[in-house]
């Protein structure tokens, strides 16, 4: 009896969990594949070459490759550096600098590129013209619209994903493996060389090729720091084809072509990261906990914090003044002097017009039902994978994979490919269509944080409880939900915040009426509304930072308990 | 003079007192063992020998040379300290094959090649690793890998070895197999040991001294037969082995348990100071009390509680007054069964203080 | 309180036969344990009866009830076998206090009294006053004694262990093996305990079952009779330290293979000619090699003081054996030996094992 209920209720989950991931991540991808290999019926490879040999397609997949690679690599090197000062050196303030070094990640990079736009711009930029007006420099310092611009505002942003994993690498690391180098005769730097940097070499690399992924995925800086002077990268592209063809099908070819380049590269960069982490990956964690050796850096102690404040001061103090002091000009490109300076836009956006209150509205309920909805299939999907045993779990498990490695634009494209009407729903202009997206967009948060959860669950925890005198729907109720339940706090809130500043998937699907806040900023930047841009970013950077102090709060008392 | 000379060593943590004025003289070719429950001070003093802690106060010598001295504020960096160091999470590096990790401390040194290749093959022979050295060390289990970590130490032909709790990582089966190898090695090449542990039996099979520590003093120090034989004190008795306590009140001409009185046991009476408080703590080792004739003269009485066959011991417990007495005979002594009457003899008891250490 | 009946019970997984037509009885109120290498199936066994696996063939019953059945496909789950078990990872739920743990399963069946009859659980492992406690404020042991007072709470008929012991250090382990013992004698339920380590093993069981690596039942018996008359060599072998001479029978006289003089010890009660006698460390008596003894000569290898003992390795015709005397007795009677000393070995208990056996890991 028991047992064939229990079959029943597996394979109940089972399909619910593949019906979900079909419905939303699955046939949005097969419908981009089919777009951009199909014509009229017939399979065609020569005509996805010809696409892609168009030099419009053909710059934007090498910018793609470069812009990416770039940040990489100095994101790489930054945040290795900051990881090592702050866990290797006798630096002072260290664990305030290791809490600041994560800031960057709470900021969305466009809002950044939007500030330093303000700042750096060749004419207008505050800094060149300072330069121009008051030192008399004959030309701007440094023009934000190149390539180097924009790889040094994304690694302001990207960095901590390299400094995250390697700091937590050094730290939990065995201090003893350094130790045996030193009594062996080594000294700190050959130890650093020869041991430290070999060991943390997986962590390194996986951090970097989660930096090359998001990089070859992001949108927002490139479209405002790229776009005027005709850089595009692949969702940048995208976007220009959706947005200006209205729908022709050429456009939407080339933008099918374009998905698939970057769905492929964006999973070959994830296969590689996992061969990474499971070969790579050193046993370095174990024994007794001493400090490990701090290299003291003597004569170097002061500047090097100098240096650190200063690239924290420039990084995020100075674009974040920048976001809100523009945000109070009566008119852009006023000085900064008192008398030009208003409350006025903050009022008049948060209160009286439209678009910017109807942008923050989306933004929140989007936010808060995406996360909800994405909450609960998650752990559903998640328990499947990772508890039961189930013919044909495989699939699952492959369908699980992808939203990991399907970038937003592409998603997006996928999303307007199967939802406008071509199948019979037609959610387009609609904010349903921008949810069925973030539902997609987020799943991978949400599968993450829950497996997670779930694998912290040992089965002989459920099993003492069937001991103990408990069926099995009494044990999942009395064991496995409260023990998952902060894993799915924590994907709520790895999906509600995102959301909160999300702009590369609804900038393809916004309409009239459903502006997100990220879409209400980059538009009004484009419209030349810049002081009511930077006024709702700055708006957007309170709730933000406020939503991610409340969950650092919340967690911790969590965990405390 | 003595080979290493640790004199007056302390170190404090805070407001923590680590090591307390430590002395100790280690000879060539001596092996000491620091032994102690832990914090009691025995890692932090080896690590000050190493060098990776300095000192608050005192001087640490080997040979001529001077390592660490606080009066001096000199202090030698533990990379020219010259010393093998073995670490009890065996500190092998995983991104290294099992040869150059042996390799690593005579390819900092700049040896010429053939000299490296010449030690390292040597290091790997003795520990029988040769066959194996071109692997990874990941492959192998705890034990091989605090081979690895011995090898390298080896490699280097180091006159003084730091042995951190090299065996606590290893499932018993392996920690005394390898307890044999380090002995044999320290035998062939004749380097002198100092060896932290908290577990006694290692303590003792393996050093020629032992050195009890608490709470950052040293309680003891003296010969593995010393230790356990003659304990200058309860903690020390206590911690060295199995033990058996019993409170007694003291007379004139003998002790009474629960108000039975007895005369002294084999004649050994306790210290004066003992006798003029009254009481004291009678203390054996179980294996050494006697089951006596039951219906003599001699003995403590008391009847047996319980009796588990162990394999090679049997243990019994013996109510004798209001105290459990731990009694443990080998399995060729038929003893009593449970519920019957038994006299117990102590040899040799000792006498500590009650409520003293 | 419940015999357990396993009947031709026989578990495959996949390609791999874990458990073939095994039988086995438990009796009513006994301490019961399976002591086996890793892999050999006790784990299983003990999941069979929980309730968590389901035989391929064969019966399962518990107090004279069938739980599993293969030939009816019959199955009680495990909530409804009326059970305690103690996991070796403890299995305490973090998310609720001691108190929470112990009364789940009274929650559960709806008892009544269920403050008191947690409270007097709680008191029986000692754990007073840390009702309130989460796990994760807790020691091992601790945790350990909370898993076993939920085990026992709703008095189970039957308590399945899973090497709760092997996570505590060894003085915890000696304590919590009194403590189990003392349970089970102050309520009388039956246990079945597996392990594989045969010292815990023989020190609280009534009666040992040994198992092979490949699942078959070696031997069943007392402890004393399991350790002193063991079936075969791999029985004498897993229970301790254990010593092989060659004996080879030549025109009817016994020698230790290499020993020109004749064997005096106790006459084999195998036949053959090719034979060898096992003995533990506790066997070998030594005497000087001055002295009047009779018994083989050898040579001390190695000796080690270990406080309560001493620990020889003797090399006796080419063999190496070892003798472990209590140290009191070799100081009292001139028996300490230094390395490269001479003795005489005389042997206590011989077993007999037909053919050659060597010596593998003896140290």
């Amino acid at each position: 009896m028991g047992k064939t209920s229990r079959f029943g209720t597996a394979q109940l989950l089972f399909v619910l969990s593949v019906g979900i991931l079909v419905v939303v991540v699955a046939v949005p991808m097969l419908l981009i594949f089919f777009n951009a290999f199909w014509v009229n019926g017939h399979f065609n490879v020569a005509d996805v070459i010809r696409v892609l040999r168009q030099s419009e397609t053909y710059e934007a997949l090498l910018n793609s490759l470069f812009l990416s690679s770039g940040v990489t690599i100095t994101g790489t090197l930054v945040g290795t550096f900051f990881a090592w000062l702050v866990t290797r050196t006798d630096l002072p303030l260290k664990k305030t600098m290791k809490l600041l070094f994560l800031v960057p990640f709470m900021l969305p990079a466009f809002i950044g590129a939007l500030a330093w736009k303000m700042l750096l711009s060749p004419r207008a930029g505050y800094i060149n013209r300072l330069f121009m007006d008051v030192f008399g420099f004959s030309s701007p310092i440094f023009d934000i619209y190149t390539y180097a611009g924009i790889i040094l505002v994304e690694t302001m942003y990207l960095f901590p994903f390299v400094f995250i994993q390697v700091s937590g690498a050094l730290e939990r690391m065995d201090p003893t493996l350094e130790e045996s180098a030193r009594i062996s005769g080594a000294d700190l730097f050959t130890i650093t060389r020869k041991i430290t940097i070999p060991l943390v070499m997986p962590s390194i690399l996986s951090g970097a090729l989660l930096i090359m992924l998001y990089s070859m995925a992001h949108f927002g800086t490139v479209a405002v720091l790229g776009v005027e002077t005709g850089i595009y990268n692949i969702p940048t592209l995208i976007y220009e084809k959706i947005h200006q063809s209205a729908g022709s099908f050429d456009s939407i070819r080339t933008a099918t072509v374009l998905a698939t380049v970057l769905v492929i590269t964006a999973a070959f960069i994830l296969w590689l990261q996992n061969r990474v982490l499971n070969q790579g990956r050193y046993q370095i964690i174990a024994g007794k906990s001493f400090r490990p050796s701090e290299l003291k850096l003597r004569t170097w102690r002061i500047p090097m914090l100098v240096f650190c404040l200063l690239y924290i001061g420039l990084t995020i103090v100075l674009p974040t003044v920048t976001i809100f002091m523009v945000g109070g000009l009566k008119t852009y490109g006023l000085p900064f002097v008192s008398e030009n300076m208003t409350w006025e836009n903050y009022r008049y956006i948060l209160f009286e017009w439209d678009l910017t209150r109807d942008a923050i509205w989306n933004s929140v309920s989007l936010g808060l039902s995406a996360a909800l909805i994405t909450m609960f299939a998650g752990v559903i999907i998640s328990y499947v994978i990772v508890k039961m045993k189930v013919r044909g779990k495989g699939i699952l498990e492959f369908l699980g994979m992808l939203p990991f490695s399907v970038p937003g634009s592409v998603i997006a494209l996928g999303v307007i490919l199967a939802w406008s009407g071509k199948y019979g729903i037609n959610l387009y202009n609609t904010v349903w269509i921008i949810l069925v997206a973030y539902v997609a967009r987020y799943m991978a948060f949400s599968l993450k944080a829950n497996s997670a959860a779930l694998e912290q669950v040992h089965d002989s925890l459920v099993e003492a409880a069937r001991a103990s005198g408990a069926t099995m729907w009494q044990a999942l109720k009395d064991v496995v939900v409260p023990l998952v339940r902060p894993g799915m706090m924590a994907a709520f809130f790895l999906i509600f915040l995102p959301a909160l500043r999300e702009l590369t998937v609804s900038v393809l699907l916004y309409g009239p009426t459903t502006r997100t806040i990220g879409v209400a900023i980059y538009t009004l930047n484009e419209d030349g509304e810049t002081v009511y841009s930077a006024a709702l970013a700055g708006i957007a950077l309170v709730i933000i930072v406020t939503g991610e102090i409340l969950i650092k709060r919340l967690v911790a008392g969590k965990s405390n308990a | 003079m003595a080979y290493i000379e640790l004199r007056q060593v302390s170190k404090h943590f805070g407001d923590v007192v680590a090591v307390d004025r430590l002395d100790l003289n280690i000879e060539q070719g001596e092996c000491i063992a620091m032994l102690g429950p832990s914090g009691c001070g025995k890692t932090t003093t080896l690590r000050m020998v190493a060098g990776f802690e300095d000192l608050d106060d005192g001087e640490i010598r080997v040979g001529e040379r001077c390592l660490s001295s606080k009066k001096k504020n000199f202090y030698i960096p533990p990379e020219d300290r010259n010393f093998g160091m073995v670490f009890q999470a065996f500190a092998v590096w995983p991104h290294l094959s099992i040869y150059e990790n042996v390799a690593f401390p005579l390819r900092i040194r700049k040896l010429p090649k053939e000299e490296i290749a010449k030690r390292t093959e040597e290091a790997l022979k003795h520990t029988n690793l040769f066959s194996v050295a071109s692997n990874r060390p990941d492959d192998l289990s705890g034990g091989g890998k605090q081979r690895v970590a011995l090898a390298r130490a080896l490699a280097i032909r180091p006159d003084v070895m730091l042995l951190d709790e090299p065996l606590s990582s290893l499932d018993p089966h392996f920690r005394e197999e390898m307890r044999f190898e380090i002995k044999d090695l320290q035998r062939r090449f004749g380097f002198s040991i100092l060896y932290v542990t908290h577990d006694q039996s290692e303590a003792m099979a393996l050093s020629d001294r032992i050195l009890v520590m608490r709470l950052g003093v040293v309680q003891q120090t003296g010969t593995p037969l010393e230790v356990y034989g003659s304990p200058s004190n309860r903690f020390v008795f206590e911690f060295i082995g199995l033990s058996s306590f019993i409170e007694t009140a003291l007379g004139a001409d003998g002790m009474s348990i629960d108000g039975v009185s007895y005369p002294w046991p084999n004649g050994m009476l306790p210290a004066e100071d003992i006798r003029a408080d009254g009481r004291g703590v009678l203390a054996v080792r179980p294996f050494e009390i006697e089951f006596l004739d039951p219906v003599g003269t001699a003995g403590v009485p008391g009847a047996v509680t319980r009796k588990v066959f162990l394999g090679e011991t049997i243990d019994y417990r013996i109510q004798v007054g209001g105290t459990e007495v731990r009694v443990q005979k080998t399995r060729r002594d038929p003893g009593p069964a449970v519920g019957e009457n038994v006299k117990l003899g102590f040899p040799q008891p000792h006498w500590y203080r009650v409520g003293g250490d | 309180m419940a015999d357990v009946r396993i009947s031709e019970v026989s578990k495959r997984y996949a390609e791999k036969s874990v458990l073939e037509s095994l039988s086995l009885e438990v009796r009513d109120g006994e301490c019961f344990t399976l002591l086996g290498p890793s892999g050999c199936g006790k784990t299983v066994l003990l999941r069979l009866i929980a309730g968590f696996e389901s035989p391929d063939s064969g019966t399962i019953s518990i107090g004279g009830e069938s739980v599993a059945d293969a030939a009816t496909g019959q199955r009680l789950p495990p909530d409804q076998r009326g059970l305690g078990m103690v996991f070796q990872d403890y299995a305490v739920w973090p998310h609720m206090s001691v108190y929470e743990n112990v009364a789940y399963p009274l929650k559960l069946a709806g008892s009544t009294a269920l403050r008191e009859r947690t409270m007097r659980a709680i008191g029986l492992v000692g754990l007073d006053k840390l009702e309130q406690r989460f796990p994760s404020q807790l020691s091992g042991g601790q945790q350990q004694r909370v898993a076993l007072a939920r085990a026992l709470v709703s008095e189970p008929r039957l308590l399945l262990l899973d090497e709760p012991l092997n996570n505590l250090d060894a003085h915890l382990r000696e304590e919590m093996r009194f403590e189990i013992k003392a349970l089970q004698r102050q309520l009388g339920v039956t246990i079945l305990y597996i392990t594989h380590d045969q010292e815990i093993a023989l020190g609280i069981s009534d009666r040992i079952a040994v198992m092979d690596e490949r699942g078959r039942l070696r031997q069943i018996g007392a402890p004393d009779e399991v350790y002193e008359h063991p079936v075969d060599d791999f029985i004498f072998r897993f229970l301790g330290v254990a010593n092989f001479l060659p004996v080879r029978r030549e025109d009817g006289v016994l020698r230790i293979a290499g020993l020109p003089e004749p064997w005096r010890g106790p006459a084999p009660d195998k036949p053959g000619d090719v034979l060898t006698v096992g003995f533990r460390p506790s066997d070998v008596a030594l005497a000087p090699e001055s002295g009047d003894s009779t018994g083989l000569s050898g040579v001390v290898r190695r000796a080690s003081f270990l406080g309560a003992q001493m620990d020889y390795l003797i090399d006796v015709a080419g063999t190496q054996i070892r003798a472990a005397l209590p140290s009191h007795e070799c100081v009292a009677r001139g028996l300490v030996f230094a390395e490269g000393d001479s003795c005489r070995v005389e042997l206590a208990n011989a077993h007999w094992f037909e053919g050659e056996i060597t010596n593998k890991g003896i140290l």
